[in-house]
């Protein structure tokens, strides 16, 4: 029989770090969709995760077992990509001049017929990515939790571990940087 | 441009594509062999670590006790001069020879 979620812990609390290879195999998948939304390369992506199984390790005494291992892990994933986050901001006030060609003709459609433009593109998908790289790493952590993957308030308060009002707050100011960012790459476009 | 339109449009275009959840290969075996390397290292990191705390305190206590010394000099009586009672002590008996002569 298979050793369940709470034996491996168990395990590993008494010493037999063994039992922690299949907490990360089962989990890992969670661990780098999410490391992807924040970082663009690969070994980036794999930092961010090898720090996040380190990190469990080493806290893994502080997990009580009240609430699921998954939810414990995916706090730390999400403080984790912030550290991240904090940790490499750049290209936040480069001009939008560099944008590829895709891109740039998903922008000409927009402008011309906003319908027509669709969500599934490549060319969009590049864009907003490109868009969140410019936001401050608050803002970006929030406009992520919130708007793409559609988790409440209370939710991200509780993998952030900032107050319910806070998360509202960044909400709010995080909504008014991306449309600032927006229109800078409006300006520098068609300016 | 309608920025407002084009951010519900691009928001829309990130939930639409979620990001993979693809593993490297064998990316567990790395994570346990990471711990492991870890952990053969900590006696020594310890002992490292507990070296320097004693150099700090060491550094900390001799500071003390050279502004005390600095703040608080002995009274300097001549009795009590241990400088002025050593070379009288060793030329005692080239004193009491001078007074024999």
């Amino acid at each position: 029989m298979e050793p369940t979620e709470a034996d491996l812990i168990a395990a590993v609390l008494r010493g037999h770090a063994a039992s922690f290879e299949p907490l990360v195999q089962r989990y890992s998948p969670r661990v780098f969709a999410t490391a992807r939304r924040y970082a663009r390369r690969e070994s980036e992506v794999e930092d961010i995760a090898q720090e996040v199984w380190l990190k469990a390790f080493e806290k893994l005494k502080s997990f009580r077992g009240e609430a699921p291992f998954e939810h414990w892990l995916m706090r730390l994933t999400v403080r984790t990509c912030y550290d991240f986050l904090r940790g490499h901001q750049r290209n936040r006030e480069s001009p939008f001049s560099d944008l590829t060609e895709p891109e740039n003709d998903w922008l000409e459609r927009f402008v011309a017929q906003p319908e027509t433009a669709s969500e599934n593109a490549d060319a969009a998908r590049l864009l907003v990515e490109r868009i969140l790289e410019r936001l401050s790493p608050q803002a970006r952590l929030v406009i992520t939790l919130l708007e793409i993957e559609d988790r409440s308030v209370k939710e991200i308060a509780q993998l952030t571990g900032w107050s319910v009002p806070l998360v509202k707050v960044r909400a709010f100011r995080a909504r008014a940087e991306m449309r600032k960012v927006l229109a800078k790459m409006a300006t520098d476009k068609y300016l | 441009m309608n920025i407002a339109e084009l951010q519900t449009k691009l928001l829309a275009a990130a939930r639409a594509n979620p990001p993979g959840d693809r593993v490297p290969y064998a990316f567990e075996k790395r994570v346990t062999a990471l711990l492991a390397a870890r952990a053969a290292t900590e006696p020594l990191a310890l002992w490292v670590r507990g070296l320097w705390r004693a150099a700090a305190s060491c550094a900390v206590i001799a500071l003390l006790f050279g502004a005390w010394t600095f703040f608080n000099p002995a009274a300097s009586s001549k009795t009590d001069d241990l400088s002025q009672n050593f070379e009288n002590t060793l030329l005692a008996s080239v004193d009491q020879s001078d007074q024999t002569q």
